[in-house]
Parts: C-alpha cells; sequence; structure tokens
C-alpha cells in the first residue's frame, strides 16, 4: 500500500467554492471531501452526489409504527381481555377503531422520527465519544476546504486548485483508512 | 393576453345546457302524489322478499317513522312534543317520503351549487393568504386565483338564493326551520329562531357576500393598477386589505358555515363545523388553482410557471387533505366517543344510510392523496397533479353530499340525474365564468414587488 496523499485547498467564501468544486469537476479529478461550516445549497448537486434514501427509510419505519400500535392494541384490548370500558363496543378492533387512532398516529410518528434520526446517525458515523475527523479548525467557523486525492500529478492540481480561487493549498500524507 | 378559447366556450355551454336538463328533469319527476309513492314504497318491499323486508312494511312502519324522528330528517309530522294518538303511521310514513324525494332536486341542485361557490372562496381565502404573507414563490399564479375567484359572486348569489328559494317557492326542501308549521310544534328550533330566521339568514348572507366580493374587487383594482408599473404605495394598501378581509373572512366563514349548511340539521351542532367546512373549501379551492395553471401552461400561456410552483401548489394540497381529515376525525371522533344521543344522531344516519359516502369519502379526501402525494417527484409530474386532484375535488363534492343529504333526502339518496345534472350545470357555469375572467387580464401580475423572486423560484 502506497501512502495517499490529498491535497487540502482552503476558500474563505461559499460562491467562490462552489465554481471551484464545478471547476475541479470539468477538469475529472476526483473530489474526496469537502468540509463547510454550515450547509452549502446545491453542494451535493455539484459534487454529484446521490441524493439521499433517508424519507423511503422513514416511510417504511412509519408503517412498521402503524403495525406496532395495530397489533399491540388488537391483542391487549380486543382479544387478551376484551372488557366493556364504558359501553365501548370491543367485539372487534374496526368497532373501536376510532379511540386507537390517536394511539396509531402517534405511534406511527414516533418511530418514523426516532428510526429515522437513529439511520442518519448511523450511516453519517455519529456518536457521543466518536473523535472527530476535521482535517482543520478553522472549517467549523469561516473556511471552506475541499480536500483532494493526488495520483502523482501534485503541481497540476495545485495550479488548478490555484486557479480556483483557492487562499491556501497544502499537501497532506493521509493514513489510509 | 389569454384568449377564452371557442372550444372551451362550447365545452362550457353544452355543460350548462345539459345540466339544466338534468335539472329540470330532475324537478319534473320530483313531484309525487301520495298514491305513487304509497305504490312505490309497497313494490320496493316485495323486491326484499325473504329478507326481512316483508315485515318492514307490514309492521315496520312505525318503526321507520321513529327511526327518522331519531334521526332529525324532515319529519314533519313526527316532531315535536304532543303526541299524535290516533292518527295513522302509514300515512305519515308516506307523507315523510313524498318530502324526501320532493327534496332531492333542491338538494342536489344546493349540494352543486355549494360546491363550486366553496371552490371559488376558499381560493379567495388562499389569495389573501398569499399576499399577506408577502410570499415569494406565488405571484405567478395570482392571475389564475383572481380568474377563479371570479365565480365567487355569482356563484354565492345564487347557492343563498337557492336557500331562499326553497323556503318560499319551495315546500321547505332544504331548511326545515324556514317551515313556521314544523317551528311551531318544535321547542329546540324555537329556542334558536333568533338565529335561524328567514329575514335574518337572507341579511347575513348578504352581508357576507358584499364582504368577499368587495375584497374581491378590490383586490382585483389593486392588483390590475400595479401594472402601470411597482407602485410601493398600491402594494401596500393591497396587503392591508388582504389582512384585513382574512379576519373577516374567518368570522363570516364559520357562520356562513351554519347557516348555509348546520342548519339543514337544526337540532344538531357542533364547534368546530366552521373550520371542517374551511377546510373542504381550502383544499378545494387550491386544487382548481393546480388543475387551471396545469391546463392553461399546457396550453403554453403560462411559461413562467415551472414544476416548482406545482409542487408547491401540490404541497398545499397534501398539507391541506391531511388537515381536513383532522378536523373530520377530530369532530367524528369526539362524538363518536361521548356518545350522547342529541349530538350523535348526526352520525347514526350517516352510518346506516351512506355508509359507502361517509367513509368513501375519507379514502378519496385522505388515503389517496396522502399516498400519491408524499412523494417529491410524484409532485412535479402533472398528470399525476390532475389525476389526485380530480379524486380530492370529487372526494370534497361528497363532502358537501354528506353534509347536505341525509337532512334532505335521508334514505332516498343516490347519484344520479338530478345530482349529475346539477354537478354539470354549475360545472359549465365555473368554468365559462373563469375563462373569461381569465383573459380579461395580463397572466402575469407585472407590477408586483415579488413577482420577480416568483418567476425565479426554485425548490
Amino acid at each position: 500500500m502506497e501512502a495517499s496523499k490529498v491535497i487540502h485547498a482552503i476558500y474563505t467564501d461559499d460562491d467562490v467554492l462552489m465554481s471551484a468544486v464545478k471547476k475541479v469537476k470539468a477538469e475529472k479529478h476526483h473530489i474526496e471531501e469537502i468540509y463547510t461550516p454550515f450547509p452549502v445549497h446545491g453542494l451535493d448537486k455539484a459534487m454529484g452526489l446521490a441524493p439521499t434514501r433517508i424519507a423511503i427509510t422513514a416511510f417504511m419505519y412509519g408503517l412498521v409504527g402503524l403495525t406496532v400500535a395495530i397489533v399491540m392494541m388488537n391483542f391487549i384490548m380486543i382479544k387478551d381481555w376484551p372488557q366493556n370500558i364504558g359501553g365501548k363496543p370491543s367485539f372487534s378492533y374496526l368497532e373501536n377503531m376510532p379511540a386507537f387512532v390517536p394511539i396509531m398516529f402517534e405511534l406511527t410518528v414516533f418511530f418514523a422520527a426516532h428510526l429515522m434520526v437513529i439511520t442518519f446517525y448511523l450511516r453519517s458515523r455519529m456518536w457521543p465519544f466518536k473523535k472527530a475527523e476535521n482535517p482543520d479548525p478553522r472549517t467549523t467557523d469561516d473556511h471552506f476546504l475541499m480536500e483532494v486525492a493526488v495520483h502523482g500529478n501534485e503541481s497540476e492540481l495545485q495550479n488548478l486548485l490555484a486557479e480556483t480561487g483557492a487562499v491556501e493549498i497544502n499537501l497532506v500524507d493521509k493514513e489510509a483508512h | 393576453m389569454y384568449t377564452f378559447s371557442n372550444k372551451l366556450k362550447t365545452f362550457s355551454i353544452i355543460l350548462v345546457i345539459l345540466g339544466a336538463l338534468g335539472v329540470g328533469y330532475g324537478f319534473m319527476t320530483s313531484h309525487k302524489s301520495f298514491e305513487e309513492v304509497e305504490h312505490l314504497l309497497a313494490e320496493e318491499a316485495h323486491h326484499g322478499g325473504g329478507h326481512g323486508e316483508e315485515v318492514h312494511a307490514a309492521a315496520g312502519h312505525d318503526a321507520h317513522a321513529n327511526n327518522s324522528h331519531a334521526a332529525d330528517t324532515h319529519d314533519d309530522n313526527s316532531h315535536g312534543e304532543e303526541a299524535h294518538a290516533g292518527v295513522d303511521e302509514h300515512t305519515k310514513h308516506i307523507e315523510h317520503v313524498q318530502h324526501q324525494i320532493a327534496n332531492r332536486p333542491w338538494a342536489a341542485l344546493y349540494v352543486a351549487a355549494f360546491f363550486f361557490m366553496m371552490i371559488a372562496l376558499g381560493c379567495l381565502a388562499f389569495y389573501a393568504i398569499q399576499i399577506a404573507s408577502q410570499a415569494g414563490w406565488s405571484p405567478v399564479l395570482f392571475r389564475v386565483m383572481e380568474g377563479i375567484t371570479a365565480y365567487l359572486l355569482p356563484g354565492a348569489v345564487i347557492v343563498l338564493l337557492i336557500a331562499i328559494a326553497s323556503g318560499t317557492i319551495g315546500h321547505y326542501n332544504i331548511f326545515i326551520w324556514m317551515d313556521p308549521d314544523v317551528v311551531a310544534h318544535d321547542k329546540l328550533i324555537q329556542g334558536k329562531s333568533g338565529w335561524l330566521n328567514l329575514p335574518g339568514f337572507a341579511i347575513r348572507g348578504a352581508i357576507f357576500i358584499a364582504g368577499w366580493s368587495f375584497y374581491r374587487y378590490i383586490s382585483r383594482k389593486y392588483s390590475r393598477k400595479l401594472e402601470d408599473g411597482e407602485d410601493k404605495g398600491t402594494f401596500k394598501k393591497l396587503f392591508k386589505w388582504s389582512a384585513g378581509f382574512l379576519v373577516f373572512f374567518i368570522y363570516t366563514e364559520s357562520m356562513m358555515s351554519w347557516d348555509w349548511i348546520m342548519s339543514v340539521d337544526p337540532h344538531w351542532f357542533s364547534t368546530l363545523f366552521g373550520w371542517y367546512v374551511f377546510a373542504s373549501m381550502f383544499v378545494s379551492g387550491i386544487t382548481v388553482i393546480a388543475l387551471i395553471s396545469i391546463y392553461l401552461k399546457s396550453r403554453g400561456h403560462l411559461e413562467f410557471v415551472n414544476e416548482n410552483h406545482l409542487h408547491d401548489v401540490a404541497k398545499f394540497m397534501f398539507a391541506f387533505s391531511i388537515f381536513w381529515t383532522y378536523l373530520w376525525f377530530s369532530q367524528f371522533m369526539l362524538i363518536w366517543y361521548s356518545n350522547i344521543p342529541e349530538e350523535v344522531t348526526y352520525f347514526v344516519t350517516r352510518f346506516q344510510d351512506y355508509k359507502l359516502p361517509f367513509l368513501g369519502m375519507v379514502v378519496l379526501n385522505f388515503v389517496f392523496p396522502i399516498l400519491m402525494l408524499m412523494n417529491a417527484d410524484y409532485k412535479r409530474i402533472p398528470w399525476f397533479v390532475v389525476m389526485t386532484g380530480l379524486v380530492i375535488l370529487f372526494g370534497h363534492y361528497i363532502d358537501v353530499f354528506n353534509m347536505i343529504m341525509p337532512a334532505t333526502v335521508g334514505d332516498r339518496w343516490f347519484i344520479g340525474i338530478p345530482e349529475i345534472g346539477s354537478i354539470l350545470l354549475f360545472a359549465g357555469l365555473f368554468i365559462f365564468i373563469v375563462f373569461t375572467a381569465l383573459a380579461k387580464a395580463p397572466l402575469l401580475v407585472k407590477g408586483y414587488p415579488f413577482r420577480k423572486e416568483s418567476e425565479e423560484f426554485h425548490y
């Protein structure tokens, strides 16, 4: 395994960053990662990232929650111990359904929301004692950092990045992860 | 400038003529003599042979008359506290059914008239909200909204006239509280007669219509005035009138729903009814905005409207379908849960005699839109929005149908020639008036301060 090298190009403006991304993409260089202090509109599109599927997972989690609510209430209130509580009809699920709708709704939302958030944490590898992967602390404040892989074309890349308006260009050794 | 295509004009006129024929047919066939109704009921009893219907025919008249009393339909004779000992139950039953049959063309006409009026009114409220909230996405659709709201004045006047006519030229075919004979025997209606009386009804209706039409007139005036150039003063006036209208609207809409809809069941009341009717009219209005803008765009008249605008309108359709369901369920569940006899009869009649429309509309107005419009990509496909929109509109017609019909025709309902004729009549009128209004002004609000933002709107 060769020790991989990357270039860190630092920008101070999101508009400059956006045009730089487009230029680097046009030159067919692979952008490893971009670090920004805040969401930059259209950056994912410019980088050509695939759209997220988290909404689809949320929909499915919602269906799970709905099913849990229905099965739970059906078992407890109709199958296991069908008591007469205040004259509510406990003969079948459908007859007493309106009373269960608030629970069905809340559990649908609960499952959809919480499982989606957990999915998000898992997919983006975030947890409480996680070591921060931050190549430059300034990127959390007011700098933008673009990481481009080097394959023996250092000077060419450095020239290109300098043209795009980078205020700082650093060649960094990066241990493979 | 848009010109009202001759094809569409002819189409709308054909609809009006066909509809008028259907309505005429409905009125011609609704006057049945006592013997005819007697014969009809006897025949119906025979058709059900073996299913216990004969029992109903033989001994069930009494029970049926009592049922319909409980169900709060127009059973003139069985209202009241004094016992009608010695009155022939059979005669009462026949007269009751005779009245229901006579009510049908009136109610069908009223439901369709109200449905198209509420589209225009919901659209006007949406328009005022867009201006008062200084929305940046919607100004390119303002002229479409102004076109739709052109139907409000004629539509609302027609609704009010039908309501009043049913109690003056008609035989109290929609509102029983207009019948002095019923009121004389009914303590509950007597107690409400301070609100429910014909002069008051007419005057309130006139005030509602005057207020709405005045806002529609003044907003249209300022919106046209902005075409001469961007003028902050004009926009500020438009803004202030819109904010003021919204206050006026929420009061009058609520009272209108008591007068024009809830009072068909004068023994019943519900506090969130006004909101419920509002949700129905709002979502129908927004749906029609989507349908008409898709139509105009497909004809190349709205090149400044793009799929992002469609996406936003579809989001409103989606969200307010859910809002409607929320109110529908809240009203239903509270009454079902507590099961207080004087409130619950409203839903008992609907469950007994209107099971398919009552539960079907929840599918049409909730399940269908929630599944169809949840995906962001689907909201950007015109034919998809059109399809869902048509289902939503049909569902809200059924909603109005469910509000009016059980109180007027009871279990004698059917969606037949009188109902379809009335829909066609008002659909034709609606198309004619809306597209005539659309042809009167450029389809882009030129001097509106947010026009540019709206044209470049991108989601």
